[in-house]
């Protein structure tokens, strides 16, 4: 009787694994398909250069190929390091990713979990890479990875801040931390009584949207971000004594976690998986029916490639901002701009 | 369980995922690689030449104080969250106090600029 009451009901436990399963493909497939499509070819296109073309047609399997290759080299631990830290540093940073992919709602129902404080679970553990990209930068012992650690550090608690307040004007409006209840609230919302578009808070947040990617930016220390990994003065910062598949770890990490960002900032402020009422109306379904659970992931993956283009367009547009300048924009122009923000969007909310 | 630890037990698992992701793949290239290394290989990177001094060494102070300021911000945020999922039923009484709250850290914020804190050189 007690047990029975302690333990989840046995189908609970049958979803777990497959959840994982899934876990496992809704982070790295992304990331394999946006690091190809952009990284690979649509820069090659910016530069005027083909990018990889021999692994597969058009080089598609040009990541098995990279896969393989990392697989083999050989694993350098350097000689003063502080081996059991310099080890686990890209669990932990790979484990953040993870952590943030919890709690992204596909569908109705197609989710891993519909946690009540969902955009702060978020939030938190976004964090928590900071402390694997500390690790990496100390445990080298070397002068580069210090200095990159440290500079990482300092850049993504000053972005941090941007990005959690940013996310603020959008539970206001929202009134709920709940992910889906945001995607309910964009969903079902009205412009001005009109309720063809829902109500993507694109349109009242665009200050909210516009710090959040900025922010993004940052923390996935993207150009124009990437004083942390500076490869002409900082070799390639706190990886610079990485190799193997451990390099590959934070790479992954890296990219994998702009697409789970992408994601967020969809359901944040483009709708999530629903898509504009009128077209619903159009089929004749409600917003969240049970097609929409098939439908929702397709409509996150469209809108997570829009929002990782703009992502990787950035990186290879803008050259590379001052450690002074880029401090300077996240505290003295970013996060007074969010504090604003949320000042403007709780006076609109109260008063309408 | 409930519901409520069942969700956070898939938050557990996720991170569990994640490291095993790892390790598995770490240790199937243990298979496959080589592990031969010389004195050079684990040297230090230092542009080619010997390391000079050890790679750990003192840096900047004002490191910590955006970390201080950091935490001063985020305590806010901490306060602000519950206080915006609720503000229609606040009113306007809980728009002006968190405006005072918000004024208040903003104040915070100037007074730190004006001492240049902020200034990264």
């Amino acid at each position: 009787m007690m047990l029975a009451e302690l333990l989840p009901d046995s189908v609970s436990y049958l979803d777990i694994p497959i959840k994982l399963l899934f876990a496992i493909i809704a982070v790295l497939i992304p990331a394999g398909t946006t690091v190809y499509l952009y990284l690979f070819k649509m820069v090659s296109f910016m530069q005027s250069r083909l990018g990889p073309m021999e692994a597969g047609p058009y080089g598609s399997l040009q990541l098995l190929a990279e896969l393989g290759k990392n697989l083999q080299k050989e694993d350098i631990f350097p000689l003063r390091a502080d081996r059991s830290v310099f080890a686990l540093a890209p669990y932990v940073v790979l484990m953040s990713t993870f952590l943030l992919a919890v709690v992204i709602p596909f569908g109705p129902d197609a989710q891993f979990t519909n946690i009540n404080v969902g955009v702060y679970l978020a939030l938190a553990v976004s964090s928590v890479s900071v402390v694997g990209i500390l690790m990496a930068g100390w445990a080298s012992a070397s002068k580069y990875s210090l200095l990159g650690g440290l500079r990482a550090a300092g850049q993504l608690i000053a972005y941090e801040l941007p990005l959690i307040l940013a996310v603020v004007g959008v539970v206001i409006q929202a009134g709920t931390l709940n992910l889906q209840g945001i995607i309910q609230a964009q969903a079902t919302g009205e412009i001005f009584g009109w309720g063809g578009l829902g109500n993507p808070y694109l349109l009242t947040q665009f200050v909210g949207f516009f710090i959040f990617m900025v922010a993004v930016q940052a923390e996935l220390t993207q150009v124009p971000f990437d004083m942390p990994i500076a490869e002409s003065e900082l070799v390639s910062g706190y990886m610079t004594e990485y190799s193997g598949f451990r390099f590959l770890m934070f790479f992954i990490g890296e990219f994998a976690t702009a697409n789970i960002f992408a994601f967020l900032a969809s359901v944040l402020f483009l709708g999530g998986w629903s898509v504009p009422p009128f077209v619903t109306d159009l089929f004749g379904i409600a917003w969240d029916s049970n097609w929409m659970n098939v439908a929702g992931p397709l409509v996150m993956l469209t809108k997570m490639l829009l929002l990782t283009f703009v992502i990787y367009w950035v990186r290879f547009t803008y050259p590379r901002f001052r450690e002074d300048q880029l401090q300077k924009f996240a505290w003295k122009f970013l996060i007074p701009l969010s504090l604003v923000n949320i000042a403007i969007t709780g006076v609109l909310k109260v008063v309408f | 369980m409930s519901d409520f630890l069942r969700d956070y037990l898939l938050v557990g698992l996720f991170g569990a995922v994640a490291f095993l992701l790892v390790f598995t793949f770490i240790g199937l290239a243990s298979f496959i690689r080589p592990d031969r290394p010389t004195p050079e290989k684990v040297e230090n990177y230092e542009s080619g030449v010997d390391p000079v001094g050890s790679g750990w060494s003192q840096s900047q102070i004002r490191y910590y104080i955006f970390a201080l300021l950091f935490v001063m911000f985020d305590v806010e945020a901490v306060f602000i969250f519950p206080w915006a999922t609720r503000l229609e039923a606040y009113g306007y009484f809980g728009l002006v106090e968190m405006v005072i709250f918000i004024f208040i850290l903003a104040l915070g914020l100037a007074y730190a600029w004006r001492k240049g804190v902020l200034r990264w050189v």
